[in-house]
């Protein structure tokens, strides 16, 4: 099987890699590129798990083939703390202990990063409709909700 | 053994479906190419990716008219306010397809050509008449985009076919349209009945022009016009309504499974395509 060569660009550094063309992103951040943070859990665009940013979107990484990725920018959940400064959203969800298992939480931080760069004062139901797509099994999202908002608080300077 | 070729152009693209051996698959937001390809449901030989061709995303306005790029993502017409103005109901139906994270990617002519007959956009484009470009070996043609599904998962495309733009008419004054869905959730569903409708009004209220689509109650979206006369030449009033209700579910030709009953569909498409014709109206009064 012929191999595809993509330039990309992830968490700000150019980066080079091969991958077949059935090859899904995520498939190649997880096993190329050793990102592991990027969770796979359902494989059909359902669960958020494998959030990342593409141009400045959010999408689902295990529904774009790497290949797509050639001459675009991605942003991973690896590219949100700096160094060991956690960003205030990671921050809040560690305060409000918004995660359990911990599975879903790199989607639902670069999904609430993605809300908070365009709306950095969403009422509560935008924030639920705009985190539908992610899936949590343990903290019923209420305490990902309140850590979501405490986070968008703070960045206003509130 | 799965090829992937990123055309630049719609002739090359063109060029490359026809001369493709075995299974081609045109690739735009793959929010449902990439999940069938993982179940083993779809096996192609080569997939053709548009979205490096020009053009192939974005809106563009002409004179009160809009072409939508086929592979432009839901949320960048979600985003457009000058096609959330002229067309609300489209842009509503637009954006109930999936998650942000799925918005980020999915496309019109995606939704049109994986022939779900529950695609929420569908009935919302029918409803505003809008036709789509198609490209092909023997150039180019523009269709409605109710002549594209002929069936569950099947459309009217060749082989070497593909829709490149869909184009949204101007609107006359006092028009709209909506689009309302059921499902038995808020969010992240497959709509049971899915329900559009576009008006334009006359000064005094009566409605001058109709089309009424239903999605989900038959093998594709259908265009209902005793469900329009319903509503040609009168106000919104409780005769028209119930006669749009019962022309409605006169058109049902649902199935049974898992999301509802024949039954059940029929009595919400009543009721979604009176609600969504009530929209329609009050909106086309303020405009």
């Amino acid at each position: 099987m012929s191999k595809h060569h993509v330039s990309t660009t992830i968490n700000g550094e150019p980066t080079e890699f091969l991958c077949e063309p059935q090859l899904t992103l995520l498939d190649v951040l997880r096993d190329e590129l050793h990102l592991t943070g990027s969770k796979e859990g359902c494989s059909s665009g359902d669960c958020g798990a494998c959030s990342v940013m593409v141009d400045g979107r959010l999408v689902c990484s295990c529904l774009m083939l790497a290949v797509e990725a050639e001459g675009h920018a991605i942003e991973t959940i690896e590219g949100l703390a700096r160094g060991h400064d956690l960003h205030p959203l990671q921050r809040k969800f560690l305060e409000h202990a918004a995660l359990q298992c911990g599975f879903c939480t790199p989607g639902l931080l670069v999904a609430a990063k993605a809300l908070l760069d365009r709306n950095p004062n969403p009422t509560e139901t935008e924030t639920r409709y705009w985190l539908a797509g992610n899936l949590c099994r343990c903290t019923g999202y209420d305490k990902v909700i309140r850590a979501v908002l405490d986070a968008a608080a703070e960045l206003r300077g509130e | 053994m799965l090829n992937y070729i990123a055309p630049s152009t719609v002739e090359e693209a063109v060029r490359i479906l026809a001369g493709a051996s075995g299974v081609a698959k045109v690739l735009s937001g793959g929010t449902d190419l990439l999940v069938q390809l993982r179940s083993g449901r779809t096996k192609p030989d080569l997939i053709v990716d548009i979205k490096k061709i020009p053009g192939i995303s974005g809106i563009r306005e002409r004179d009160g008219a809009f072409v939508i790029g086929a592979a432009t993502p839901g949320a960048v017409i979600g985003e457009c306010e000058a096609l959330r103005q002229a067309w609300p109901g489209v842009v509503e139906a637009a954006n109930l397809i999936g998650s942000t994270q799925v918005q980020g990617r999915a496309s019109l002519a995606g939704n049109l050509c994986n022939a779900s007959p529950a695609a929420d956009s569908v009935p919302a484009l029918i409803a505003a008449r809008a036709t789509c470009v198609i490209a092909g070996a023997n150039g180019r043609r523009e269709v409605p985009v109710e002549s594209i599904a002929t069936g569950p998962g099947r459309t009217s495309l060749r082989a070497d076919e593909f829709i490149i733009e869909f184009h949204l008419p101007k609107r006359p004054p006092h028009s709209a349209d909506a689009y309302l869905r059921f499902i038995p959730r808020t969010e992240m569903d497959i709509a049971v009945v899915g329900a559009g409708v576009s008006v334009t009004l006359d000064s005094g209220g009566a409605c001058t022009d109709a089309r009424v689509v239903l999605g989900a109650v038959a093998p594709t979206a259908i265009l209902v016009p005793e469900a329009a006369a319903a509503l040609i030449g009168r106000t919104l009033d409780e005769t028209a309504l119930a006669a749009l209700h019962q022309a409605a579910r006169r058109a049902c030709k649902p199935i049974d499974d898992k999301r509802g009953t024949i039954e059940f569909r029929t009595k919400v498409a009543g009721v979604m395509t009176r609600r969504a014709a009530v929209i329609a109206y009050e909106r086309a009064g303020e405009r």
